[in-house]
């Protein structure tokens, strides 16, 4: 999982590698400077060495200036190269995100997908400075205190192999005991927001209901549940500071008491005060690394968790891709479905569609009728191959859609989704996604027949108008035949509308369907719609139930021969009293 | 519909800026304090804790100028030197020590309780008090917003009180003994160290400020490029239909260069503060050395001891520190202090009024006389206590009167303009009219989610504001156009309309709402779990559990807002000999888009603008070819 994130330093290579390199330079100034205190105290202070003092003051100052210069560089560095790495993640993570087919998007959620690409990347980019800085600097920090306490006086640096073994293994149990509480806490923290977002959310529900004292029960078990769990992992973790003021301590009193009886017992020659001072200075300095060690070695595991759902991200195969030798031509608006059998799990039991044969000729208009889950979005989905068929095949133009070239395929058949979305843009903008290279003269003509063009020039600003994101301050029914209108762009030989004019009055309607008749004749036109009247003078008009076809003829055929057909004109015509 | 959220407030980025001292609200310290108050014992203790931890510390270091000054030095020299008093001393220091572990340890104990505690407190009183918190407070807060507070705002606060609070206290305690020992130590070293002090103020001072400058610009980016981000992943379908991948990718790429040199640029000074105050704490540490030496050479040990210096360099370190410490932490409470006033503001809404004192009870009727009964009988009444002591009964039967409403969401824009209506009981209601005519606000009315400006409603011949809420909204059940589901399974959703009902009522009711048919095909029936909102199914399968919802609470009155807009006209064909059975009895408002299906409501009215245009049965009204005639023939778009 690490090598598979590590390859998006690519670029910034240079910077990931020189910020351990400098941290280390650092250190071995930071190293060094008690190193020469000791001498200054011992060949300085105490023999009242002035000139040596002044020496070895400038030489500890030089140090000091250094460790600044490195540390700050790696400062920069460091954040250069994490920058850039979340910047290739996320850029990697994105496109690949755009080459998904439907399925893929399907399987993990946008919302999902919105957090992996913001949240999760953002806390990788954390923890990839900490181990290009903090996580190296501490390992060598303390291996170099050690070499340089031994080089002091090997007999006193022996306490650091037993403070320091006696720290790792108690920092390393604490984390154990610690992990899986924290991660149960933090699951019943998602358990608590959801409590609060559906609270929320549904507000109304739970005020009409007067449900809220259930709610407020609701929270509070999972609120206690949380201060109960995190009260425990955070008391174990409080054991973090007594166990290195134990470690700290003990090797300060006792390094105080053998380096002091050293001392005087030598007379001052195997040991002098300044080394002794330098020794404490080297305490603090390795048990603090490791401590700090153990903390980012923490936060590592604790992003564990977002490093696994990005790399679900990247691992995920798309499933639909372009074939080897696609077809860049579409000859004509011809659909033929060949035995299509299909269903969105890999393993469904039952498929969403069955054995579905049809045929339809370039240029005709066919409307598709059915209930609540009968598959008619699942039918058109497959034409511009959304997604693909289980067994069977879907043709266009006498081709397998598996053969086509996807861009030349989406491109040639137009369809206008359910759930219409546009973009934050101005309405030129949002219309240019049909056709980049439109004129003006072409996205009115596209509005017009889409009877678009009336209400925006009612718009103050017109074609310019503002649209927010998802496409809010418009209405409804404008919003369905704004989609319309930047499908029309694309001039394709197939146009798609699933349920597109749901929202929109049954005379503009006919009025859109008539345009269509008359302005587009040569393209094939696929309507699925709810009312019969919009239907009603398609050139045929198919009609789904679980999945199979039930019936597909013209309307009067239907309506003598089709018991479904039958129903949905009654509940709608029935008692019509007009 | 109500008005538009305007995002306001939770302006995370400002509290990145500038440390703003006014942003510590005397007000809002002192009652976050209480909330500590409330804990005497163990905020005391962990007080304690704090102070012997930091002052036994700074005495540990100290014990090294005896050590030197009056043990090694003069034993030293000695022949044979008496290593007594030296063991005495070191054992003093190991005592200190000791006390310091476990004043740590205690304070560590007690603070992961504490801060539990409070957070768990400050949690729980928010949600309990939204839950008071009338309609009109989520109209005008974004979901998000209000979202921040339990999230972010509350974890802000608990870091505070757990790590920023104990931290600061014991930077300062540590501080102030620190100077202490270092004035007893040597007055000229002391003064140099106040002199260091000030340049390193400044220098971070400036780094910091730069950072937050460049931290500013980092967020908004970091925020566009979300936004960015969330869009196209949203619209990715759309995306994928227009082939429109590569045009996504350039922009995404242009948004991310941008955020990657913001990024760099904030976290350079950011990542550059830890190595100045480390290294200037090593120069200050040196030049200590430099100028201690100089003094001991000159002086000739009068003006200061090799043991003071030494002593001195190592207090030096823990003097530093807990000031870089105590500004680093500053950025910390003050973006708390933010947080925690947006959730004394969230506690400080008003909350619902209710002087209701009309309640509901179970009834039983006996000679035409009412008396209220123990058990749940299907008959209601209202149980209306008089100024005199007198209670009176009165049947509860769906009747429901306007007299000249008047309403606005807001003040300035009236939305209901005198409407008078009413509605007999078992009588079947309809609303019609555009987006924004005020149907929805008419129902919202009735079960009192608002208050109305001027006129009356009354229920059962009562004053509405007479009756208390709960009761109120009791006898009323509401199907609403966005369905609401919650994580649970589906028997769990239904049964949110009535907490006890058994399993056989809850399959009743989804029967009597045709949901039982597609509950069935579920993977585990009515033990699936729904998450997500019911993501797993349709906008018509969400409403057909809407219904039964709202069937299994039984009430004598009902309002569907668009109760059945997503559920396909031979589906509801066949739903709606339910509804019909549902309705039975029951005075029923409805709102629907698909007139088709309120042809057959006692009355329809239709409005416009706040008003009662036209009223009458479908056939009358038809007859007027007026504004239900161009809705129906479909010459007006309804939206």
């Amino acid at each position: 999982m690490i090598r598979k994130l590590a390859r998006f330093v690519g670029g910034y290579k240079k910077e990931a590698l020189l910020s351990p390199l400098l941290v280390s330079l650092e250190v071995v100034m930071e190293v060094l400077i008690p190193l020469l205190m000791a001498d200054l105290i011992d060949f300085g202070v105490e023999l009242g060495d002035m000139g040596y003092i002044l020496k070895m003051g400038v030489a500890l100052v030089v140090c000091c200036l250094l460790s600044l210069f490195f540390g700050a560089l790696c400062g920069k560095t460091s954040s250069i190269a994490s920058a850039g790495f979340a910047k290739n993640l996320r850029k990697e993570m994105f496109h690949k995100v755009q080459d998904y087919s439907f399925s893929n998007v399907d399987k993990f959620s946008s919302a999902s997908l919105v957090t992996r690409l913001t949240t999760d990347v953002t806390n990788i980019q954390h923890s990839f400075m900490m181990i290009i800085r903090v996580a190296v600097r501490s390992p060598i920090m303390m291996i170099f205190s050690i070499v340089a306490s031994f080089s002091i006086n090997a007999k006193l640096a022996t306490v650091f192999l037993y403070t320091v073994p006696l720290l790792a293994v108690g920092l390393v149990l604490i984390m154990r005991f610690v992990n899986p509480i924290f991660r149960r806490g933090f699951k019943t923290y998602d358990k608590l927001n959801s409590v609060v977002q559906e609270n929320i959310r549904g507000i109304r529900v739970v005020k009409s209901f007067v449900r809220e004292p259930y709610e407020i029960e609701k929270f509070t078990s999972v609120s206690q549940k949380i201060a109960g769990d995190f009260t425990k992992a955070e008391r174990i973790i409080a054991l973090n500071g007594p166990l290195m003021n134990i470690c700290a301590f003990g090797s300060m009193v006792v390094i105080n008491w053998l380096g002091a009886k050293l001392i005087i017992q030598s007379g001052g020659t195997a040991m002098t005060t300044g080394e002794l001072m330098s020794m404490l200075t080297f305490v603090m300095q390795i048990l603090m690394s490791l401590m700090m060690f153990s903390m980012i070695f923490m936060m590592i595991i604790m992003s564990r968790a977002s490093m696994e759902r990005v790399v679900e991200v990247l691992d995920e195969e798309t499933e639909i891709r372009n074939p080897e030798h696609p077809v860049t031509e579409l000859s004509d608006g011809s659909i033929e479905f060949d035995h299509v059998v299909f269903s969105y799990a890999r393993e469904a039991e039952k498929p969403v569609l069955d054995d579905i044969c049809l045929s339809i000729r370039s240029g005709e208009t066919i409307g598709i009728l059915g209930g609540t889950g009968s598959s008619k979005s699942t039918l058109v989905q497959l034409i511009p191959r959304l997604y693909d068929v289980k067994s069977g095949a879907v043709k266009v133009g006498g081709v397998d859609v598996r053969d086509y070239d996807l861009d030349t395929l989406r491109t040639n058949v137009a369809m206008v989704l359910q759930k219409n979305v546009l973009f934050s843009g101005s309405i030129k903008e949002n219309l240019r996604w049909g056709n980049e290279n439109a004129t003006d003269e072409e996205l009115v003509e596209a509005c017009r027949l889409a009877q678009a063009d009336g209400f925006i020039r009612e718009f103050p600003d017109g074609y310019d108008t503002w649209i927010e994101q998802g496409g809010s301050n418009v209405s409804g029914g404008q919003r369905q035949r704004l989609c319309i209108a930047r499908a029309l762009l694309k001039k394709p030989k197939i146009l798609i509308l699933d349920d597109s004019t749901s929202a929109v009055d049954t005379r503009t309607d006919s009025l859109i369907r008539q345009a269509f008749a008359e302005k587009i004749p040569n393209t094939t036109k696929l309507i699925i719609a709810q009312r019969i009247a919009s239907v009603q003078d398609a050139d045929r008009i198919l009609v789904l139930d679980d999945g199979k076809i039930s019936g597909f003829g013209t309307h009067e055929e239907l309506l003598a021969t089709n018991q479904i057909y039958q129903e949905v004109y009654e509940t709608q015509f029935r008692k019509e009293d007009l | 519909m109500p008005p538009v959220p305007t995002p306001k407030g939770h302006n995370a980025a400002s509290t990145h800026g500038k440390v703003n001292f006014k942003a510590l609200n005397k007000k809002t310290v002192s009652r976050l304090l209480s909330y500590l108050f409330r804990y005497k014992f163990s905020f005391t203790a962990v007080l304690l804790c704090i102070v012997v931890s930091s002052v036994t510390t700074v005495i540990g270091a100290t014990f090294l100028q005896t050590i030197i000054d009056d043990y090694v030095k003069p034993l030293m020299v000695q022949k044979n030197p008496v290593l007594d008093g030296l063991l005495q001393v070191i054992f003093t220091m190991a005592s200190v020590y000791l006390l310091s572990t476990v004043a740590t340890f205690l304070q560590g104990y007690l603070m992961a309780s504490l801060g539990q505690k409070v957070q768990k407190q400050v949690r729980d009183e928010m949600f309990t008090h939204m839950q008071s918190l009338p309609i009109s407070y989520f109209d005008t807060h974004s979901f998000g917003e209000v979202m921040g507070t339990y999230t972010n705002d509350v974890n802000t606060l608990r870091q505070m009180i757990s790590q920023s609070i104990p931290n600061v206290l014991s930077s300062i305690i540590t501080v102030l003994s620190v100077f202490v020992a270092m004035l007893k130590l040597s007055w000229i070293l002391t003064l140099c160290v106040l002199l260091f002090l000030v340049l390193m103020l400044a220098v971070t001072g400036k780094i910091s400020m730069n950072s937050a400058k460049y931290f500013v610009a980092q967020q908004s980016s970091l925020g566009k490029m979300n936004g960015y981000i969330e869009e196209m992943i949203e619209g990715q379908k759309v995306v994928k239909t227009f082939c429109y991948e590569g045009k996504s990718k350039e922009e995404f790429d242009r948004r991310n260069e941008e955020l990657c040199q913001n990024a760099t640029n904030a976290n350079t000074f950011a990542n550059i503060l830890g190595p100045v105050n480390n290294n200037l704490g090593h120069l200050q540490y040196v030049l200590l050395a430099i100028v201690g030496g100089a003094v001991a050479v000159y002086s000739g040990e009068a003006l200061i001891t090799l043991g003071s210096i030494a002593a001195f360099l190592q207090l030096s370190k823990n003097f530093t520190r807990p000031i870089s410490q105590i500004s680093q932490q500053l950025n910390a409470v003050i973006m708390a202090m933010a947080g925690a006033e947006r959730i004394f503001a969230l506690l400080d809404e008003t909350p619902e009024q209710d002087e209701g004192y009309v309640t509901l009870v179970h009834a039983k009727e006996e000679d035409g006389i009412l008396t209220e009964s123990e058990t749940r009988t299907g008959l209601w009444a209202w149980k209306h206590p008089h100024g005199d002591g007198t209670t009176t009964y009165t049947k509860l039967t769906g009747d429901v009167r306007f007299f000249e409403v008047d309403f606005g969401y807001t003040p300035e824009k009236q939305v209901l303009h005198e409407v008078s209506l009413y509605a007999k009981p078992g009588q079947k209601i309809a609303f019609v009219g555009a987006t924004g005519a005020g149907k929805t606000t008419i129902t919202n009315l009735i079960n009192r989610f608002y208050d109305i400006a001027d006129g009356k409603i009354r229920y059962d011949g009562i004053n509405i504001n007479k009756i208390r809420k709960s009761d109120l909204r009791h006898s009323l059940g509401v199907v609403l156009q966005d369905v609401n589901l919650f994580t649970g399974t589906v028997m769990e959703n239904i049964r949110y309309g009535k907490l006890d009902a058994t399993d056989e009522e809850c399959i009743a009711a989804a029967k009597l709402a045709g949901a039982h048919e597609f509950i069935r095909m579920l993977p585990q029936g009515y033990d699936t779990v729904l998450s997500g909102d019911g993501s797993g199914l349709s906008q018509g399968q969400r409403q057909l559990l809407s219904i039964a919802r709202a069937a299994v609470a039984d009430p004598p009155v009902m309002i569907l807002d668009e109760a059945t807009s997503s559920i396909d006209t031979r589906t509801e064909a066949l739903v709606q000999k339910g509804m019909d059975r549902l309705m039975q009895g029951r005075t029923v408002f409805v709102i629907a888009h698909r007139l088709s299906t309120i042809r057959n409501s006692n009355a329809i009215m239709v409005l416009d603008r706040g008003r009662i245009m036209e009223r009458g049965d479908h056939e009358s009204l038809l007859a007027e070819k007026g504004m239900y005639y161009a809705l129906y023939t479909g010459t007006v778009e309804l939206e």
